[in-house]
């Protein structure tokens, strides 16, 4: 499935004078990082703001996880996370206090707000700063909590607009870091992939679901069996035992973490912003 | 439905945390009027011969009491122009949640902060010498009137703060309009003295049907707008009544409209 396509999405402002975008095509693929590159004035926040339905654009059509966003921007709004240009939060309350009422007004109930605000907290570093108010953050802090904040629910479709803008070369790499981590925890970790011959597919598919505890996804064309692990090298020797007992000698065997490419990461930190798109499998990105 | 309501109640809550979160803003919003009480009561006080039993002080506080909760307006308007500042509105914006609940939550967190004030500004006036005469009930009543005319207004300070979007614009703009608003009124001054141009509009100004209101369900024989015969002075309860619905009735829509389409 797409997660964000865009046709012809056309939007000006001041009555016409500014061609913010003049038409504009995206096709994005599920699980995959998309990075909007450009100079100032070129449009990516406003791209940013029409699929994430704070926009109405003058003429063209968008669907953001298969949902409309002209059609069902309530629905779209369910399955997505904005993290924009600047933090948006509530500077007299606390770091947990934003992210508990963020959580409420996602509809998680009192004590699921809770608890994801606390791992939230703890997963970006900030649980010492909890009780303090954000205008006591650092610039850095604030990203990652504003960061936090649009993780909530989990979203399908994550939109960031220049999360590191106004950061000092540290707080760019930790908040890529922060970023990275994030992309690799939405799909688990680590997994399993094996390449065998094929007939000895579906021989091979139970022995690696057998280790896993997962169904593996096969890949018939490439012959690629494929499975989310926990403890990727024990797996990994548990697999290769089985399938040598079985007389399966598979062509290809190894444990693929998701990453952002060093590449990529090279290009965004130097550029102004950067929409990075997450989905259910960014592992998957090859 | 159930959820629309829960989601503007986080709203409310956010504001009555901000409360304990900075409680100078509570405290100054709720100083500044019980100022004015000691102000006007020991300034003017001494030189206007108000002619009611218990004085000048028993005229004053309803005038007072309609002046602060005009003043909600401003309340609304700033504090929606600090979260369109700073992006919050956008971020609300982008969550699944009903879209009157921003704008709701706000003008029912904005009239909770009144219930406050009016409680510390009644205790001052209490301690110089008001005493509201009409009995518990209608003493109520009349609060009650306060703090729905502070709703009232409140929506057109939602849609003065969606729309100049800035803290430091909303916090002038308002400040120019209700101040003159507030003092074109029977609220410290009879109104038979002012221009004839001048005294019209003073009488059909929601500010004085609102101060004549409170004065009548306090107990106060309202005689800074005794003489006048128009009919909002004649009638002021239900001239308040009328406003109050007209204001809901025109600002609500309208405002919730411009939150739907605001942008920064
Ligand atoms: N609210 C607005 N009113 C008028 N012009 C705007 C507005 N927002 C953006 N623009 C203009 O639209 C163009 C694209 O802006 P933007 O999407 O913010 O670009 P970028 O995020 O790539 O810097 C710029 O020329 C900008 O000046
Ligand atoms: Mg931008």
């Amino acid at each position: 499935m797409n997660s964000i396509i865009a046709h012809e999405l056309v939007k000006t402002y001041d009555k016409g004078a500014v061609r913010a975008l003049d038409g504009l095509n995206l096709d994005v693929k599920e699980g995959t990082v998309l990075g909007l590159l450009g100079p100032n004035g070129s449009g990516k926040t406003t791209t940013v703001r029409v699929l994430a339905t704070l926009l109405t654009p003058d003429s063209g059509s968008a669907t953001v996880a298969g949902i409309d966003v002209l059609k069902h921007p309530d629905e779209v709004r369910k399955v997505i996370g904005l993290s924009g240009q600047y933090a948006a939060l509530d500077e007299t309350l606390t770091g947990w206090d934003n992210l508990n009422m963020f959580g409420r007004l996602y509809h998680l109930n009192s004590s699921g707000a809770k608890k994801r605000a606390e791992e939230l907290l703890e997963k970006f570093s900030l649980t010492e700063a909890a009780k303090r108010p954000i205008r006591t953050y650092s610039g850095g802090m604030r990203r990652r909590l504003d960061l936090a904040a649009s993780l909530i629910v989990k979203p399908k479709v994550l939109f960031l607009d220049e999360p590191t803008t106004g950061l000092d070369p540290r707080g760019r790499m930790e908040m890529w870091e922060v970023i990275d981590d994030e992309l690799k925890n939405q799909v688990g970790g680590e997994r399993l992939e094996i390449t065998v011959e094929a007939n000895q597919i579906p021989e091979a598919t139970k022995l690696v679901e057998q280790v896993t505890g997962t169904k593996p996804s096969v890949d018939n064309g490439i012959r690629k069996i494929s499975a989310p692990v926990s403890n990727g090298s024990a797996s990994l020797i548990q697999v290769l035992r089985l399938l040598d007992d079985a007389k399966i000698h598979p062509l290809d065997i190894g444990l693929k973490r998701p990453s952002l490419d060093d590449v990529f990461i090279a290009l965004t930190g130097h550029v102004a912003e950067v929409v990075v798109e997450g989905g259910a499998n960014v592992a998957k990105r090859k | 439905m159930l959820q629309n309501v829960s989601d503007f109640l986080v709203i409310t809550k956010r504001q009555l945390l901000q409360m304990i979160r900075i409680p100078e803003v509570l405290i100054f919003a709720t100083i500044q009027p019980a100022m004015f009480v000691l102000l006007f009561r020991f300034v003017f006080g001494g030189a206007i011969d108000s002619g009611v039993k218990g004085g000048y002080v028993q005229l004053l506080m309803p005038g007072i009491f309609v002046q602060t909760v005009a003043f909600t307006l401003a309340a609304t308007a700033v504090g929606l122009a600090a979260d369109m500042q700073k992006g919050l509105i956008d971020r609300f914006r982008s969550l699944p949640i009903s879209r009157s609940a921003v704008v709701i939550g706000r003008t029912v967190g904005d009239t909770l902060q009144n219930i406050v004030t009016l409680i510390v500004m009644g205790l001052v006036g209490f301690l110089v010498g008001w005493r509201p005469s009409s009995g518990p009930v209608k003493v109520l009543l009349g609060f009650l009137f306060l703090l729905a005319f502070g709703y009232s207004m409140s929506w057109i300070g939602v849609l003065i703060g969606l729309s100049v979007r800035e803290e430091r614009v909303a916090q002038n703009l308002v400040f120019m309009t209700v101040f003159p608003l507030t003092f074109l009124s029977n609220a410290f001054a009879p109104t038979t003295g002012m221009p004839k141009i001048l005294q019209y509009f003073a009488e059909w100004n929601p500010v004085s049907t609102m101060v004549a209101a409170c004065r009548q369900l306090f107990g106060t024989q309202n005689i800074f707008g005794a003489t006048a015969n128009s009919w909002p002075s004649q009638n002021p309860i239900l001239m308040s009544l009328i406003y109050m619905v007209l204001l809901v009735a025109i600002f609500a829509p309208i405002s919730v409209r411009k939150y739907v389409r605001v942008s920064k």
